[in-house]
């Protein structure tokens, strides 16, 4: 290695930062490898999410066929159309992320910046319309605990029935659980937005390396998908007149 | 790679599915206030796998995921839901509780 004939191949090899692609990291093949890799990891922990979630659907289902009169009458008073809307809100920011991702494929840095401050902006529509559908289970007493009261609510259906109050907070306890870890998970997408927002600000992203996008994506598409199961089960058990 | 600059765009695709996903809430919404019996919960669970499964094959690039181990995870994950939710509502919707 240290005569002339190699020497440059002995260059090339010591100046392995420039002569590699700088976004390809060294333990990987090809950027394509890189960009699987990544998503897979990105996957599995999705994987980990379905069942931190499905234990939650689990137990839904199971009380809600048990309980199915007063589960419906429970459902019937929270505002459907605020969760029609927020169901919206979310399509419309699943639409603003893949755009992202693509404007980030696609070196386009200004539609890349207006589709990830979209998508925050509304991500906080989102918390804030569910802010008041909170505040309005808080005003009508529908929030689990001491002060809850859910008397003489007719069971749809059956208007000569009333819905058991404590199989009611049940439904109300799966409600703020169930809701409320789907908005702790928008928050924390908040966050990672927001960091993807501040490094394509930097100019960080390029079409051979652009996968925190990609893999943030990957992150709000699920937070939507379990709200596109959320929405039916909760706010539309029976909403028939 | 070399063909990524002359891949048809994605961009039909996605609104295609955006506007699928818009049409699919306000499906599910009025299907709720029609009187199903018990095909209500079936309905909306469709209408809600339907627009699932269009998410992850589109925006989530499931579809065209060339690594074949990343649908190797996601088939496990939905094996392992239905495994979870199919047996212990086979077990619950069985048994004589009284």
């Amino acid at each position: 290695m240290q005569n002339n004939a190699s020497s440059a191949a002995a260059v090339q090899a010591d100046a392995h930062g420039e002569a590699h692609n700088p976004a390809l990291l060294h333990h990987f093949a090809e950027p394509q490898q890189q960009r699987d890799a990544a998503s897979l990891g990105m996957w599995l922990f999705l994987a980990t999410e379905v069942m931190f979630f499905g234990g939650l659907f689990c137990a839904y289902l199971v009380y809600r066929r048990w309980y199915f009169g007063d589960f419906a009458a429970a459902s019937k008073s929270i505002n459907m159309p605020l969760g029609a809307t927020n169901t919206a809100v979310l399509i419309c920011s699943s639409l603003t992320v893949v755009l992202a991702v693509w404007a980030a494929q696609t070196a386009r840095r200004t539609l890349l910046l207006v589709s990830l401050a979209v998508t925050m902006l509304l991500g906080l529509t989102f918390l804030g319309i569910k802010g008041i559908e909170y505040k309005d289970k808080f005003e009508e007493h529908h929030v689990p605990g001491a002060s809850f009261s859910f008397q003489n609510v007719p069971i749809p259906g059956h208007p000569d029935q009333y819905a058991d109050p404590h199989h009611a907070q049940l439904f109300f306890s799966l409600y703020f659980v169930m809701t409320g870890l789907h908005a702790l998970h928008m928050i924390i997408g908040l966050g990672i937005f927001l960091w993807l927002f501040a490094m394509a600000w930097k100019g960080r992203f390029t079409p051979e390396w652009h996968t925190p996008v990609e893999i943030g994506g990957l992150y709000w598409h699920f937070v939507d998908i379990v709200w596109i199961y959320l929405f039916p089960l909760l706010y539309l058990i029976d909403r028939h007149p | 790679m070399s063909d990524h600059s002359s891949a048809k765009s994605p961009l039909p695709t996605y609104f295609a599915v955006f506007f699928a996903l818009l049409i699919g809430t306000a499906l599910t919404v009025y299907a709720a206030t029609l009187d199903l019996g018990k095909f209500n919960a079936p309905v909306a669970l469709t209408i809600a796998s339907i627009k699932a499964t269009l998410v992850a094959l589109f925006f989530m690039h499931v579809k065209g995921a060339s690594e074949k181990l990343t649908k190797l995870v996601v088939i496990a994950a939905l094996f392992f839901l239905l495994l979870l939710l199919g047996l212990t509502m086979t077990d619950y919707a069985t048994r004589l509780w009284n």
